[in-house]
């Protein structure tokens, strides 16, 4: 274990799949995926030990380093996580195998190159989420894009050139005002300090007058929300999704869409906390966030491609932590970040399930199926649990995240929230007809009744997923601790350095209340010098034992 | 360390020793290939190529040699400072790496590989002379030296009348452009009453203040000189058919020899020995870079012949550059500096594999002649990619850390706007260069298509030396970023203050009115 409290894990874990890849191009054709499967497993086993050795008492950054890099311009080489990354980088580790095992009958060309591209994005994927340094981030963020754009162009479906480059100008439309917002903060940086610096903690420093605030966020902001997707700018995610592998679409909704949220919280929110909480910022933010979840449900439920179906589903589960994060209340937060979990898990596995059906029919079209239940019984108990995960049934993990999300920014913005509320009766809509219609319509036809049951393979592929959908269903508490302590870090910044917020939008009159109604944290609680005894229940803990008596 | 006393001529030898030792080179294999070919012609042997490496070789090593040279006073027609050596080590970058895959072309195209490397070498004089004056006339003959051999280059394929039309075009052009040259200088001489430029600086304050309408024509004269040589929007006209035509070895070179020399002479010119006119030149160069940013990129998305669509590129990365002028600080000029090495690298490493993937006569070089190539050529895929990443500003490439330089010192003095405006045109790039890398994997070659041969080991050597330099470069640039801060630091002739990293040079700052309302803040000055 020493190597765990020491600071090199995370280093570990960017330089093994690095490592990996490099393996893998240099491997025979065939050994590929051996090589690729290993490292991935490898990167997984390493990265356990960051959640049982996390220390839920502090908000600072743990199993930290910081080398000096680039000495002039002041960036470093610092990563760290925290418990707002933690789960993040646990969940690309978690997916990664999964996807790589996932891919073993789809890939039939190329093997090399492909699983070689699913090892650079890992690292690309595993640096945004640990780095501290502005400088280092927009690499790992960039470094993110060229792999993803080969496995969509070279491995995906019949309009793969289209959605390849449009993924890619999307996102990296965003991006590059952010790195215009990155060098205005570090020239803030230099004026205000002397020198110029690229580190994360540096830049939290700086007191930055509003108008330039939101200037910087929105910069910041447009990178974030195309990632998201926020609901106008999600028209590149369908066309990604369906064109992309299986394993593609996997990372896509699993770990990529997470990036945009992920954003938010570790920079616009606490670098910006001014503009972030500008009541018309807010309210756009909330009002799109809620668009997104309606607008993709109705959008899902007329879809013919189960693929795309998934697609959307993915916008709507996205516009959920959206409201989620932007109530601005512990538990908001907290359920908005288990929900990007959860929301990876269970997208990622219908993903999964979809990519099986296809490799047997060659079709996704969800007409083209029917009573495969009783070829499949497998399989269609894996589905059955996943959509109902990817619904929110209690007892499975999306409803913790939800119910959090809902409870938590009903305080705050309780109309928003009611609307919202329909959007959970509107995944039940799109969702189990498609589940029906696939499993247990009349199995017609002829194709079908030719069907195989999942094999070893994909049954272990599954299996795990399926594990944690119920393990987090009835026990979130071990995730939704390691975030409290950075969650109400997060919360006293906004709440010191915020917009003082006067009316929220949405609200009645009477709700003029300060953004966060848990009791104020003590900023001893923060730091590392009162460090939480295990015993005592932080208040988000509390709210998560509730859904756990109602899910059993 | 070597005192240098330009009272004595003799010094000069010294102080252009570099220029010297590559004279020679040219000189020798000029008339030594003459007698041993022949009467009769035949191509020239392999000593040819051998003798130009070691003279670039033997260059490489006086100019290090140099950046322990000191000039006494400063009288002298040429500086002896690191700025000088650094833009030798560019240049000289530029004219090796093409000389050590050129020989391929020529032997490919049956050219006389003798006079090939001896224009390549003259040329390279001439940029050097060009980047080391301190004189007007100096300037302009190391100009002239420079851009006749280009012509000459450029109408190299001689069988090929693509190249014979792009050498007459970038003559006629290049012409008017030098002529525009001249009489700025002459212009420019009038008000300061003086051709050495370290006199210039201090006679134009005045002139400058008083709205002298000799200096300001005679500054936009130099503008448009300039401004065709780097071939800044409205001047780059001949460039897309220049670049085109020519044999691509060439284009590359073109491309990067003699826009960084010509880029690193207006630098100087126009932030320090000029500084005192800087309202007259800022405005024209805010307008220059921001046409040269938009102009280009827009219109290389149409194209459908990759050598063309470089050569566009290489005219937008010129606006990109003309941000670091613009910027005219400290940290301005060391971005344009760093980016022009960048830029050498990218952009000869592209131009070479398009020359390879062009095949005999130059003729395949249409996007759809890189169908496959990443599967067909693996290294040269790969390669490619890496150019074409670097020039669109992706990390972790040299042409990115370059990027955000640029971008650093434009914010740093409040010029959001063009920043803004270079990170959009490049959103724009990004679309036309990852075509290419689509083109290259994620379609197939027809079934029809010619193999494409295996490179030989000059063209290896030059695009692996190019596409390492920008990896490199990009993971770890603060060794280069020490020698241009350095380089620079030996060209403000005003003291450095306490913090050489973010020090914004002091009289240069002011900013054209129609600049500074949309510019954000504003350091102060230290």
């Amino acid at each position: 274990m020493s190597i765990y409290e020491s600071h090199w894990a995370l280093t570990l874990l960017l330089v093994v799949p690095m490592a990996g890849a490099v393996a893998c191009f240099l491997a025979p054709e065939a050994r590929a995926k051996g090589v690729a499967l290993v490292t991935t497993i490898v990167a997984f086993l390493l990265s356990l030990p960051l959640f049982w050795s996390f220390d839920t008492g502090t908000a600072a950054f743990q199993n930290t380093v910081s080398a000096s890099w680039i000495e002039s311009w002041g960036i470093r080489y610092a990563v760290g996580v925290d418990g707002i990354s933690l789960l993040m980088v646990l969940l690309t580790t978690f997916i990664m195998p999964l996807s790589v095992a996932g891919s073993f009958t789809y890939i039939r060309e190329r093997e090399r190159a492909f699983y070689g591209m699913m090892l650079i994005l890992m690292t690309g994927m595993i640096g945004t989420f640990v780095a501290l340094d502005l400088f280092l981030f927009f690499v790992f963020w960039e470094l993110m894009l060229i792999p993803m754009y080969f496995l969509i162009g070279i491995w995906g479906g019949e309009r793969r050139i289209y959605s390849a480059v449009k993924f890619f100008l999307y996102t990296a439309a965003g991006s590059l005002l952010m790195l215009v917002a990155i060098v205005v903060l570090v020239h803030l940086h230099t004026q205000a300090y002397g020198v110029p610096s690229f580190g994360y903690e540096d830049l939290l420093r700086l007191e930055i007058p509003g108008t330039t605030q939101l200037w910087l966020f929105g910069a910041f902001g447009l990178a974030f929300a195309v990632k998201v997707p926020i609901f106008p700018f999600h028209t590149w995610l369908p066309d990604a999704h369906v064109e992309a592998p299986t394993a593609g679409s996997v990372i896509l909704a699993g770990v990529l869409l997470k990036m945009g949220i992920y954003g938010f919280l570790r920079f616009g929110i606490p670098l910006f906390p001014s503009a972030a909480t500008h009541p018309t910022v807010l309210g756009t933010l909330l009002m799109l966030g809620l668009v997104g979840i309606l607008y993709a449900a109705w959008v899902a439920a007329v879809q013919p491609d189960a693929k795309k179906l998934i697609a959307y589903t993915s916008v709507a589960h996205l516009g959920f932590v959206v409201i989620g994060v932007f109530g601005f209340t512990v538990q908001g937060l907290e359920g908005g970040i288990l929900q990007m979990v959860n929301h990876g898990i269970s997208t990622g596995a219908l993903f999964l399930l979809v990519g099986m059906l296809y490799e047997r029919r060659h079709t996704r079209l969800i007409s083209e199926f029917g009573g495969i239940a009783r070829r499949m019984p497998f399989f269609a108990f894996a589905l059955v649990v996943v959509a109902l995960s990817s619904i929110g049934l209690p007892g499975t993990n999306g409803f913790v995240g939800e119910f959090l999300i809902l409870v938590g920014t009903f305080r705050t913005h309780p109309v928003i929230v009611a609307v919202a509320t329909t959007g959970v009766i509107f995944a039940a809509c799109y969702m189990l007809p498609m589940v029906q219609r696939i499993l247990f319509n009349p199995l017609e036809r002829d194709e079908n009744k030719e069907l195989t049951d999942l094999s070893g393979r994909e049954r272990a592929i599954l299996a795990p997923i399926l594990v944690l959908i119920v393990l987090i269903g009835v026990l979130p508490g071990p995730f939704l601790e390691r975030t409290s302590a950075s969650v109400e870090a997060l919360l006293e910044r906004v709440e010191t350095q915020g917009h003082v917020v006067t009316t929220t939008i949405g609200a009645p009159a009477q709700a003029e209340v300060s953004l966060v109604h848990v009791p104020v944290v003590p900023v001893g609680v923060t730091g590392p010098a009162e460090p939480r005894s295990p015993g005592r229940r932080s208040p988000s803990g509390q709210d998560a034992a509730r859904p756990d008596g109602e899910g059993e | 360390m070597t005192s240098l006393d330009f009272s004595s001529h003799g010094d000069y030898l010294i102080a252009l020793l570099p220029e010297v030792i590559l004279a020679l080179t040219a000189m020798i294999i000029l008339l030594v290939d003459v007698f041993r070919r022949g009467p009769g012609g035949g191509q020239s042997g392999a000593w040819v190529g051998h003798t130009t490496l070691l003279g670039l070789a033997a260059a490489v090593v006086a100019n290090a040699w140099l950046l322990g040279a000191t000039a006494v006073g400063d009288g002298g027609l040429v500086s002896v400072d690191a700025y000088r050596v650094v833009a030798n080590f560019i240049v000289l970058a530029a004219t090796l790496l093409t000389a050590v895959y050129a020989g391929e072309y020529l032997v490919r195209e049956g050219l006389r590989i003798g006079e090939f490397y001896g224009l390549l070498l003259l040329a390279s004089v001439g940029m050097m002379i060009l980047v080391a004056a301190r004189d007007l006339i100096v300037l302009f003959m190391g100009l002239e030296l420079m851009s006749i051999s280009v012509y000459v280059l450029t109408g190299f394929a001689r069988h090929d009348p693509r190249s014979s039309e792009a050498a007459l075009k970038y003559f006629i052009v290049g012409a008017f452009a030098s002529a525009f040259l001249l009489f700025g200088i002459a212009l420019v001489y009038g008000a300061a009453g003086s051709m050495r430029l370290a006199s210039v600086a201090g006679q134009i304050a005045e002139a400058s203040a008083n709205g002298d309408l000799i200096l300001t024509a005679g500054i936009g004269l130099l503008l448009v000189g300039f401004g065709f040589k780097i071939a800044a929007v409205p001047f780059h006209m001949w460039t897309p058919d220049a670049y085109q035509g020519a044999p691509t070895p060439v284009t590359g070179y073109m491309a990067t020899g003699v826009k960084a020399a010509a880029f690193v002479a207006l630098l100087r010119l126009l932030t320090v020995d000029l500084a005192a006119a800087a309202p007259i030149w800022q405005t024209a160069i805010w307008w220059l870079a921001l046409l040269t940013m938009i102009v280009p990129n827009l219109i290389a998305l149409a194209q459908e012949d990759v050598k063309r669509m470089l050569a566009y590129s290489s005219v937008a990365h010129a606006g990109y550059l003309l941000v670091g002028v613009m910027a005219s600080s400290a940290s301005g000029r060391a971005a344009a500096l760093f980016y022009l090495a960048a830029y050498t690298l990218m952009t000869v490493g592209a131009f070479a594999i398009v020359h390879h993937v062009a095949g005999r006569g130059d003729l395949k070089s249409g996007l759809m002649d890189f169908r496959g190539l990443g599967w067909r050529r693996p290294w040269v895929g790969v390669a490619l990619v890496v150019f074409l990443l670097s020039l669109a500003g992706f990390p972790p490439t040299a042409g990115f850390v370059g990027k955000l330089f640029l971008l650093r010192a434009a914010i740093d003095v409040g010029q959001t706007a063009l920043a803004v405006t270079l990170v959009l045109t490049s959103l724009v790039a990004y679309y036309y260069y990852l075509r290419v890398v689509w083109k290259m994997y994620f379609e197939t070659a027809p079934s029809e298509a010619e193999e494409i041969p295996s490179p030989g080991a000059g063209f290896r050597l030059a695009t692996a030396a190019c596409a390492i330099g920008l990896l490199f470069f990009g993971l770890f640039p603060q060794t280069a970023l020490n020698g241009m801060r350095r380089a620079e630091a030996d060209l403000a002739p005003s003291p450095i203050v306490a913090d050489p990293i973010e020090n914004v040079a002091g009289p240069t700052r002011s900013l054209p009115p129609n600049v500074s309302a949309s510019g954000g803040a504003e350091s102060t000055d230290p």
